[in-house]
Order: structure tokens, then C-alpha cells, then sequence
């Protein structure tokens, strides 16, 4: 942790260490990263020929939900819609787990963390890659699943305005700057899971147990959050504002649930982050 | 083993800081369960109360009133009261919730059971003059007479009254009928009964249309035969199974009305009687009216006769509306929020005598989405200058198209359309879906145009209607659609406008035009939706003609919407934005600072350097690791590696090698002692550490790279310049040949072994460090293995090798260090080590007898070593001498084996202890 660089090898920078490129490269590698990214390109697909072949009858009725099932080949912008608030709930949770929870794990179980830590890789600058990687490669699974669900969906059913029993129409133009914001919030509201993963991640060396703990804890608060029962507690909940997005879609745009969510979410991470620092930085690797 | 010991070695070993962390938690969980199960202290206290008071149209009737006071716990002198009234069907428990928040607000409370309810005796007057109100003024006599409620005079309490629906009614009846009242809040209430249960939206004056859905709510609320543990009536009065506690006039009036639909005078004028309608124009009490708007029962015409009445007198009057009402509910938390607010503004400035004067302004609400969190409505307050009563401030008039229409009204107007579901209890989200549903043949259907611009409707809009009907009268429900551009039409509210037509010709050109007043609603009607207006035959909130007719509607072209635009009431939400943003900033400049005072930390620290040791490869001293359980890797150990030198470290499994590599590595921090690379001291991270190469336990891989990959993304990890990795000579001292463009994953252990050889000699670092090199490599490869770290070691660099076989460290290594329980046996020059030791092993006949001999001789020692062997330090004896003796006294040797230094050294310390100095 010197900042004495002449100690070191010809060359040697610690600030040139563990470029973010390399870093990205060393995921973009895994299986798992391609996998992953895949499906979200892949899943409006399945999602938008599922319609084609299910005939489109459905007698769904009742919430606000339901709506946007019943709306969802009404538009490309409504399609990209439903493709995200499907994914919402659950598979961008597991996806943005494994992005984050996975990348100092799965170091650690191979053997690799202690390599780069000899380079040496400062711990606090490894870290930070890991996480700037981890989040950028979580964006762009959410932006590849709303980019190919509103070109698919685009293609497919048109472009109309963004339609939701909620509220009026939206025109298509302003419909679009709601779903970008959709997108935004839902990114937002993932540092929460980013943040318990990366934690968890870093506490263990078993990739598994950092990707499902932190989808079990999100499943767990989604559970308490329905017990009504615990009255003002559920606001602590991290997952409590997981669907504030809905504010989005109705005219004039709710921010209020969306700005608590927002806080929720940041300080949650945060918290998280600054733990998984604090503790990484005076570790024993003994992996 | 005691259960005791078992659950010690399951829990984990409590260090200090377990221990810290622990408490820590445990501290924070108790203050939390501490906070949430702490009994709150309440701001009041209550005391139940059997109050009698004389009623009857002849002040004869003693009725016993259930009540209950509640009084502020920190009150200073005498109080101001609120008299707190309930809905129909209800008792003073149901209006507990409003009591205790305006006790906490300093207010003496006197909640009530109305007679006829609950435990209170009498019967249901229907808020009679001479009935519940006088109950009311008894009420107010006994408040005036407690010590603790502040008066006006003698016999005059200082009092607002405060009620809902039927408990709104009585607010506003005592206070036209008792002038001690001060101030009143009646909300969700009626002006006249007849107009609430009769309604006629047309200019005319036939009767109304009975309105029979809610008038049987009503009926079968209060007709119940007094429950379980309720006070039974008094005494001599048999309950009528009909009737339950109604007064008989009450109860005859319904089974009139209900009946036909067209009632007798005798029942309008009780309807009249038990009607604010008559006295409210002498109410003198300032009065804060609050209407729902979603209220099918009590519709905003209601409240807004009564401010009318109220405002001529000169009285303050204000009115506010919140989205609810008997069949929305409380309404959204904002709604709630602002009508608690107001209430308390009202009260505490015309009551309590505090407070500015409330500003007389108009509040009103609009539903603004579908809330995703509370799955209930949302809606945004509005505030206007002044009441602008039911027809807006200003007017949009649209054309609605549609031809003359025959409708049929169906017998008993059986099937009947649906616009609400009176008494299902007010849930504002089924009104999202909609309820309404229109009979075909049934209804006629006139609409506009998509209109340009958004319209926000406020009040009641107006239409005109010409009907023709072969009997010459006609039961009519106007309603009115917002219809958006995928043709789902939403009836704001489910409020339709009854209209009975009478005189009507045969011949809908002879008909004459008849303006109809639709229901006040809020809403905003959004550009590019259109205006539907129905004109239905049934409606089964109402009772329609038992008759089956044909009539003809014709509805004219002009639709009259009176329109408002209101302020936004300013939310107090916004706050979290702040929040927000706070937030945002603190993190920002949190992060500065820790990287300002590390960066300041880090500078200030600055290892020493020690120029003597600017040319010594490795020196350790002192190292001591003890582990967090209390686990001593390292007791200590000091060694030294020079230039040009290939130190083994030597010693059995767990002798502590790898922690002491594993600090030389960065990668654990050690206790005491410190390790110096070219004279840096090491720390995690040290930069120094890019002038050693390493493989500690065993090799890492990216699985799913090749070899090859795996060299490149380890040398781009560095930021080094790609030309100083040599990856030639490195891939060269692999030895993978073509394998290396294979994943490692499908890699043997001495492959990997040797890739991870290659990665720690990449960039040639001056010191190599390697942990069990040779584990997993064949015998050629590790005699190659030994050439190359010879080799290694020339041009001034250095190897430290660690190892647990001695002959490794033999053939390999210049120097040795071993190291047995965390501390060192023995070290120096390989050679030295390895050279001839002072002792032998003796593999003789009879063990006894050559002990005996050889003690004779004078040797150190003797150890015995398995059934015949003996180990013998000679102490300067030549071998054979020691040889002849045995000999010479009978005892057969078998084998004489010299042993050396290093062995000695082996055995002395892995002899006594195979399990080395413990599992590390």
C-alpha cells in the first residue's frame, strides 16, 4: 500500500494495475458473462413468439398488472414494458447477483485472487475494478433486454404510444423518455442486490453461496413486505420500493415512491460497499 | 465428550473482536425490540361513562347514552370539549381512532353511542329534532358541568362537534338547534333526505326516483335485532322483528317508500324532519364541510346545499372535498392527511381560541394514477380562492351527436344496469376497473367528438333532455363516460343522475326539453378522449317502474362542463427529494474524504527502506503469525536469502511454510516481526512485491482460458509493459508445448503446476518464490525443474523454495532453513546441513546387550529406533570401533548406516510429532 512506486519492478505502477479493460476482458471471457447477456437478448424473443403462438386469448383480470399483460402487443414501447416488468421481480435480480457476487468469489475458489493480490493489485484499486465491471456488465444486460424487447417489439406491433389502464395513453415520444426513466429506476433499485452480492462476495469464497444469498435475502424482504402486519417496519425493507416504477406510467409521473426507492437503494448499497471495502482491505486471503 | 465441550467446538472460538461484533449486534437488536415493543405513553386518558339524558318531544324520556371522555393527560386547568359523533350503524369505539388523535391535540372528547345503537338504550329517530339532537344538547349540559371542560358561560361548554354521515348530520341539527355549539366539522353528510333518497335531476318538480340500494343498506344497518351483550330496549317495548330498533314512525316510513317508490306526505315530512335542510340557516357555529366525491349515498349536491344555506346567514363557512366518501373509503393518505389538517386548523382557531383564522379557500383532490406501492389510488390536492359551488369557475361546452333513441324499460327493471355497488365498503381500486355495465336496448348513447385539450372537470355538468314515453311518465339514468381512445369509458365514480319525467307526450317532437343536473364530479378528461352520455332505462341502485314501456331520449347537442383550475397543494413529499439529494452529496464528499485521508495516511506512513538490506533479496525476522481463533501459524522466524542463492525451506506439513510464504506474499498481514524484499518492508500491496515471482499454494487459473490466456491476462492484470513478461522464456520453462493453447480446466495438476511456474517467473522477477514446486511434476520434469532454478539463481537473483521432502531441498537447493512448529531447527549451507552427522543407525541382534556396550563406550546417546535399530550419537568414536565392540561382546550387527546433519535434524523433530505442529 506504499506509495514509494520506485520500490517496485521497472514499469510497475500501482495506479496502471488491473486496467478496467483487462478486467472487463477477464469477464467478457466467462461463460457465465455470455450466458447471461445472451438470454437477456434472447428472452423478449421467446417472450414476443409466445405471444404469436399463444393466440393472445387471456382473461386476466383485475390489477394493475394484469393490464400490462393485457396491453402488451399493443406497442413496441408496451412490449419493452412488459418484458422488463417480468423481469423485474426476479430474473434481473439473479442476473445482477451473479454479475456482482460472483466476481471476487470465483477469484477466490480458483485460486486467482491471491495471484493479482501478489502482482500486487492494491486491494481497495482490485475491488473498485471489480465493482465498476460487475456494474457496468449488470447495465447493459438491463439496456440489452429494454433494447431488444422495444426493437423486437417495434418490429412486431408497431410504434404506438404507451398505453396502461393506469393513466391515459402516452405518446409515443414522451412514452419512450418513460421508459428509459423505467429502465433508470429499475437500475437503481438493483444496487441493492449489486450491493448485498458484491458483500457477500467478498465475505466468501463460494460464488454460489454469494449469488444465492444475495437472491435469497432479496426473496426474503419481498416476503416481509407482504405482511402488512409489520406496518411502518416494511419501509426499512430494501425491496419495499421495488415497484415504485409503476409511478412512472401514470400522468403526472408519481416520484414520490420512485425518489424513497432511490434513497432505499443507495444507502443500502453503500452500506453494503463500504463494509465489503472496509473488510477486504484487512482480510487474511487465505484462499 | 460432555455436551459441554460439544457445542464449544461448534461455536466458533470467541476472539475479541467476535466478541465486540457480537455485543454489537446483540446491543442493537435489544434497542430495536426494545423500541418497537415500548409501551407507548399516551397522551390521554379515557374513562367510560353511563351518561342519562331527557329527551322525547315532551322532555319526558329518559334515555341512557354509552359514552366514553377522553382527556388530555397533560392538560393545564380547564379544556375546550369536542363532541364526537358516529356514523350510522356504528358506536363510540368506531370513532375511538379520531378521539384519541384530537385528545393528544389537547381537546376534552366525548365520544358517544347514539341511541338506538350499541349499548345506549332508545330507539333510531333518524336524528329526529326531538330525539337524538336533544340527546345531543343533554350532552352538551353534563360536558358543562365537568370540572375539567372549559365554559362560556354557566351551563355553556366551550365545544365543536365533530361527525361523520349520520354523526355529520347531528353536527350540523344541533348546532341549527342549540346556539352553545362553537364550531362543528360534519362531513361525508346529507342537506335533505328527501333529495338524498328520492333524487330528481331534472328541472321539475315530480318526485324523484327512490333511491333503493342504499335506502336498504340503511334500513338493514340499523333494523338488526340488538346483539349479544347490547342493552336491550327498555322494558315493556317488544322489538318488532320488521322494525329491529327503529321508531316505529321511521320504520313505517321505509316500508312506505320502499314499497311504491312513491311515498306519502306523512313520510316526506319525517324525511324533511330528520334533515339539516330545515334549521341549518340558523346555524351560527362556524362550519367546516367536508364532502366525499366518491359518494353515491351523500353526493357533493349535499354538502354544497348545505354551504349555500349556512354562507347566507354570514356564517364562516368552508368547504373541502377529498376523493372518498361512502363508497371510496377514507380515501388515499394525502386526502386523509389534508382533511385531519383541516379539521384541526377549524377547531383549534374557532374551539381552542388558537391559531390564525383558516383561510376560507376551497381544497379539492383528483385522482392522479394507480399507486404501485399502496395498489390504491393517487391523487393530487388542489386548492381554489373561493368555493365556486357545483358549477366550476368556468364553463367548456361540447356537442354531443346522436339521433332520437327508443329505449325499453324492462319489467320491475329487471335486468338492471350497474354503476355502484352501494355498502360494499369503500374500495377506491374497483372503481379503476369499473363496475358499470350498460343493458343493451336498454340505454341510448350520445358522444362527442375527441376533445382538443384536456378539460378538468369540477362540479356537475348539465345536459338537455327531451323524453316521450306512451304512459306519459318516464324513470331516466343520465350518466356520464369519459372515453378514451381505446373505447374503455370510465364513469367517474359510478354516480348517475335519476331523473322520473311526468306529463311526457306520446310523440318525442311534441317533447319538451328538460335540463338535467349530472352528479359533481372531479376529473380530468384527457385530450383525444371523448364524453359518452348514456341515457339508461334501469339502474339497480334505484327502483325503476314495475311497468314494461318503450320510451324514445333525445339528448340535445350541448354538453355543459364546468371546469376549475386549481392550485397544486404544495406535497409534503417533495422533502425526500431533498433527502435524496443530501444523501447523494454526503456519499460524495464521504468518498473524498476517505481517499483524501488514505492517500494523507499512506504518505505519512511511508515503510521505511533499509539501506543495508538495498541488495538482500529476502530478510525475515522475527515473524510471528497468530490467527484470529488464537492459532499460532508462526512462532518465529528469522532467515535470510542473498543473491545467487536457492533456499529450501524445509519442514513437515503444517511446520508453518506457506503462512510464513503467504505473509512474503502480501496476502496475510503478520503479528509481530516483518519480512524485507530488497530492503522495503512488506505490506499487502507493497509495491516491491512486483520484483517477486510466486507460486504459493498451489496453482490459480481462470478456468476457462487456455494457458496461454491465462499468461496474458495475469501480465495485463500487472500494467506492466507487454515486451518485460518474456513470455517465451516463461512458456519455454512450461514445457506445454501445443497444450498451452488448451483450457486449463483440462489441465493435469503437474501441467498446471508447471503454467504456474512459468506465470511466477514472467517479467523474471529477482526473488522467485515457490511453494512445493515439484508437487505433482514427473521425475524427468522434476530433474528439469532443478536445472532451471539453478539456472534461475545466477545473474543475481534468488529462489526460496518450500518443501517437505528433504531430498528435494537437498538436490536443489545452495541453502536451507527448516523449520518444524513454527520456529527454526536448523539452517545454513546445504552442504553443512547435509554433511556428515556425529551419529549412526545400528541395526543389531540383541538391543539390551548392545546398549550395555555401547554406554561402555562412552558414546552421548542411544535411541532406540524400532525392534533392532539403535541410534547412536558416536561423540568423536570411530564407527568401526564401535562395531568391533559389539561384535566382540556377541551382539550381531546387521547395518551400520551413517546418518547426516539434516536428517537428524528431520528426524528429531517429525519423530516425536508425525502430525507436524498441527493441521495448518
Amino acid at each position: 500500500m506504499s506509495v514509494d512506486t520506485s520500490a517496485g519492478a521497472a514499469g510497475y505502477r500501482p495506479s496502471r494495475t488491473m486496467p478496467l479493460w483487462a478486467e472487463a476482458r477477464r469477464q467478457a471471457s466467462r461463460r457465465r458473462t455470455q450466458l447471461a447477456l445472451g438470454f437477456m437478448a434472447v428472452l423478449p424473443l421467446i417472450v414476443l413468439a409466445a405471444f404469436e403462438f399463444g393466440g393472445g386469448e387471456d382473461d386476466e383480470s383485475g390489477g394493475a398488472f394484469d393490464s400490462l399483460v393485457g396491453l402488451a402487443t399493443s406497442g413496441g414501447l408496451n412490449f419493452a414494458l412488459f418484458c422488463l416488468a417480468v423481469s423485474a421481480g426476479f430474473l434481473l435480480v439473479v442476473v445482477v447477483a451473479l454479475f456482482c457476487g460472483d466476481t471476487v468469489a470465483s477469484e477466490a475458489s480458483w485460486g486467482s485472487l491471491r495471484y493479482l493480490l501478489a502482482v500486487p493489485v492494491p486491494r481497495a484499486r482490485l475491488l473498485a475494478a471489480k465493482l465498476i465491471v460487475a456494474l457496468a456488465y449488470s447495465a447493459v444486460a438491463l439496456v440489452v433486454l429494454a433494447g431488444v424487447a422495444l426493437i423486437a417489439g417495434t418490429l412486431r406491433y408497431g410504434w404506438h404510444p404507451l398505453g396502461s389502464t393506469v393513466a391515459a395513453e402516452i405518446a409515443p415520444g414522451p412514452g419512450l423518455l418513460r421508459l428509459l426513466a423505467i429502465v433508470g429506476y429499475l437500475a437503481v433499485s438493483m444496487l441493492v442486490v449489486a450491493g448485498l452480492a458484491f458483500l457477500l462476495g467478498v465475505l466468501t469464497d463460494a460464488p454460489l453461496g454469494a449469488v444465492g444469498g444475495a437472491v435469497m435475502l432479496w426473496i426474503l424482504s419481498s416476503i416481509l413486505d407482504q405482511i402488512t402486519a409489520l406496518g411502518n417496519i416494511r419501509y426499512l425493507l430494501p425491496t419495499h420500493f421495488s415497484d415504485a416504477w409503476m409511478g412512472l406510467l401514470s400522468t403526472p409521473v408519481q416520484v414520490d415512491g420512485l425518489v424513497k426507492g432511490a434513497i432505499s437503494a443507495v444507502a443500502y448499497a453503500t452500506l453494503c460497499w463500504g463494509i465489503a471495502f472496509w473488510r477486504f482491505t484487512r482480510k487474511d486471503v487465505t484462499s | 465428550m460432555s455436551w459441554t465441550s460439544r457445542l464449544r467446538r461448534a461455536l466458533p472460538r470467541p476472539t475479541r473482536g467476535r466478541v465486540v461484533a457480537g455485543s454489537a449486534v446483540l446491543v442493537l437488536v435489544a434497542g430495536l425490540v426494545g423500541w418497537a415493543v415500548w409501551p407507548e405513553r399516551t397522551g390521554w386518558t379515557s374513562q367510560d361513562e353511563t351518561i342519562t339524558v331527557v329527551s322525547g318531544p315532551e322532555g319526558n324520556e329518559n334515555v341512557r347514552l354509552d359514552a366514553r371522555l377522553y382527556l388530555p393527560r397533560d392538560r393545564d386547568g380547564r379544556v375546550p370539549a369536542v363532541l364526537l359523533a358516529h356514523g350510522f350503524g356504528g358506536t363510540k369505539e368506531s370513532v375511538s381512532d379520531d378521539a384519541e388523535s384530537l385528545a393528544e391535540q389537547g381537546y376534552a372528547v366525548l365520544a358517544y353511542t347514539a341511541e338506538g345503537f350499541g349499548r345506549s338504550g332508545g330507539q333510531i329517530h333518524l336524528n329526529s329534532p326531538d330525539h337524538e339532537i336533544r340527546d345531543a344538547q343533554g350532552l352538551l349540559d353534563w360536558l358543562a358541568a365537568r370540572p375539567e371542560i372549559q365554559t362560556d358561560a354557566a351551563g355553556d361548554p366551550r365545544v365543536g362537534v365533530v361527525g361523520g354521515s349520520y354523526g355529520g348530520a347531528l353536527a350540523l341539527m344541533l348546532a341549527g338547534q342549540d346556539p352553545r355549539v362553537d364550531a362543528i366539522v360534519p362531513s361525508i353528510t346529507w342537506n335533505d333526505l328527501t333529495n338524498v333518497f328520492l333524487p330528481q335531476s331534472a328541472d321539475t318538480s315530480a318526485t324523484g326516483v327512490f333511491k333503493k340500494g342504499w335506502a336498504g343498506v340503511f334500513f338493514g344497518n340499523g333494523g338488526a335485532v340488538p346483539a349479544t351483550g347490547a342493552v336491550a330496549p327498555p322494558t315493556g317495548m317488544t322489538v318488532d322483528p320488521a322494525c329491529g330498533r327503529f321508531a316505529a314512525d321511521v320504520c313505517a316510513a321505509y316500508l312506505d317508500v320502499a314499497t311504491t317508490g312513491d311515498p306519502e306526505q306523512k313520510t316526506l315530512d319525517l324525511l324533511r324532519r330528520s334533515s339539516p335542510a330545515a334549521t341549518v340557516g340558523r346555524i351560527k357555529a362556524p362550519t367546516l364541510l367536508i364532502q366525499g366525491a366518491v359518494d353515491t349515498l351523500f353526493p357533493l349536491s349535499e354538502a354544497d346545499a348545505n354551504a349555500r344555506s349556512i354562507a347566507a346567514t354570514g356564517t364562516p363557512v368552508r368547504v373541502a372535498w377529498f376523493t372518498g366518501g361512502h363508497d371510496g373509503g377514507a380515501g388515499p393518505q394525502s386526502d386523509q392527511d389534508r382533511v385531519k389538517f383541516l379539521t384541526l386548523q377549524w377547531l383549534d382557531h374557532y374551539v381552542k381560541g388558537g391559531g390564525g383564522t383558516p383561510s376560507d379557500d376551497f381544497t379539492y383532490s383528483r385522482v392522479a394514477g394507480f399507486s404501485a406501492l399502496d395498489r390504491d389510488l393517487v391523487t393530487n390536492g388542489y386548492s381554489i380562492d373561493a368555493y365556486p359551488g357545483l358549477t366550476g369557475t368556468g364553463r367548456t361546452e361540447l356537442e354531443l351527436r346522436g339521433p332520437a333513441q327508443p329505449i325499453a324499460n324492462p319489467p320491475n327493471g329487471n335486468p338492471g344496469a350497474i354503476s355502484s355497488l352501494p355498502g360494499t365498503g369503500g374500495r377506491l381500486s374497483t372503481l379503476l376497473a369499473g363496475v358499470a355495465a350498460d343493458i343493451p336496448g336498454q340505454n341510448a348513447s350520445f358522444e362527442t367528438s375527441p376533445v382538443s385539450a384536456a378539460v378538468d372537470v369540477v362540479g356537475s355538468p348539465t345536459v338537455r333532455l327531451r323524453a316521450a314515453s306512451p304512459t306519459g311518465e318516464a324513470t331516466l339514468f343520465v350518466k356520464l363516460y369519459d372515453v378514451d381512445e381505446s373505447g374503455a369509458e370510465t364513469l367517474s365514480a359510478g354516480l348517475v343522475a335519476p331523473v322520473r319525467l311526468t306529463d311526457l307526450p306520446q310523440s318525442i317532437d311534441e317533447a319538451p326539453e328538460r335540463t338535467i343536473r349530472l352528479p359533481a364530479i372531479v376529473r380530468r378528461i384527457e385530450a383525444g378522449h371523448t364524453v359518452r352520455v348514456v341515457v339508461a332505462t334501469t339502474d339497480q341502485a334505484f327502483l325503476s317502474p314495475v311497468q314494461p314501456a318503450t320510451y324514445s331520449v333525445q339528448v340535445a347537442a350541448a354538453l355543459e362542463l364546468p371546469t376549475a383550475v386549481g392550485k397544486p397543494i404544495a406535497d409534503p413529499q417533495t422533502i425526500w427529494r431533498y433527502v435524496l439529494a443530501g444523501l447523494l452529496a454526503a456519499i460524495v464528499v464521504g468518498l473524498a474524504v476517505v481517499l483524501l485521508v488514505r492517500r494523507r495516511r499512506l504518505r505519512s506512513r511511508h515503510t521505511p527502506t533499509l539501506p543495508e538490506y538495498a541488495e538482500t533479496p529476502l530478510v525475515v525476522r522475527n515473524l510471528r503469525k497468530a490467527y484470529g481463533d488464537g492459532f499460532v501459524a508462526v512462532e518465529e522466524i528469522s532467515f535470510t536469502v542473498e543473491r545467487g542463492q536457492v533456499v529450501g525451506l524445509l519442514g513437515p506439513n503444517g511446520a508453518g511454510k506457506t503462512t510464513t510464504l503467504r505473509v512474503l506474499m502480501g496476502l496475510t498481514m503478520p503479528t509481530a516481526g516483518d519480512a524485507m524484499v530488497f530492503g522495503h518492508r512488506l505490506v499487502p500491496g507493497s509495491p516491491v512485491l512486483s520484483r517477486v515471482g510466486a507460486l504459493v499454494e498451489g496453482p490459480g487459473f481462470l478456468p476457462h482460458l487456455t494457458g496461454l490466456e491465462n499468461l496474458h491476462a495475469y501480465w495485463k492484470a500487472t500494467g506492466r509493459p507487454w515486451a518485460d513478461a518474456r513470455f517465451d522464456e516463461a512458456l519455454e520453462i512450461a514445457g506445454l508445448g501445443d497444450s498451452i493453447h488448451r483450457r486449463t480446466k483440462k489441465y493435469s495438476h503437474g501441467m498446471r503446476q508447471r503454467l504456474a511456474i512459468a506465470q511466477a517467473m514472467l517479467g523474471l522477477p529477482e526473488l522467485l518464490v515457490l511453494d512445493e514446486p515439484t508437487d505433482g511434476l514427473d521425475p524427468p520434469q522434476i530433474a528439469e525443474m532443478r536445472r532451471v532454478l539453478k539456472r534461475y539463481a545466477t545473474d543475481g537473483r534468488a529462489v526460496l523454495v518450500s518443501s517437505h521432502l528433504l531430498a528435494e531441498v537437498e538436490q536443489t537447493c545452495t541453502h536451507a532453513v527448516v523449520v518444524n512448529k513454527g520456529r527454526i531447527v536448523a539452517s545454513g549451507p546445504v552442504e553443512d546441513i547435509v554433511g556428515d552427522s556425529p551419529s549412526v543407525l545400528l541395526d543389531v541382534s540383541d538391543v539390551p546387550a548392545a546398549e550395555r556396550v555401547l554406554g561402555e563406550l562412552g558414546v552421548r546417546s542411544v535411541l532406540p529406533d524400532g525392534p533392532s535399530g539403535l541410534i547412536v550419537d558416536m561423540n568423536g568414536t570411530p564407527r568401526s570401533e564401535v562395531v568391533a565392540s559389539l561384535v566382540r561382546a556377541g551382539v550381531a550387527v546387521d547395518r551400520v548406516v551413517p546418518r547426516r546433519r539434516l536428517e537428524d535434524a528431520f528426524l528429531a523433530l517429525v519423530g516425536d510429532n508425525s502430525r507436524g505442529s498441527g493441521d495448518r
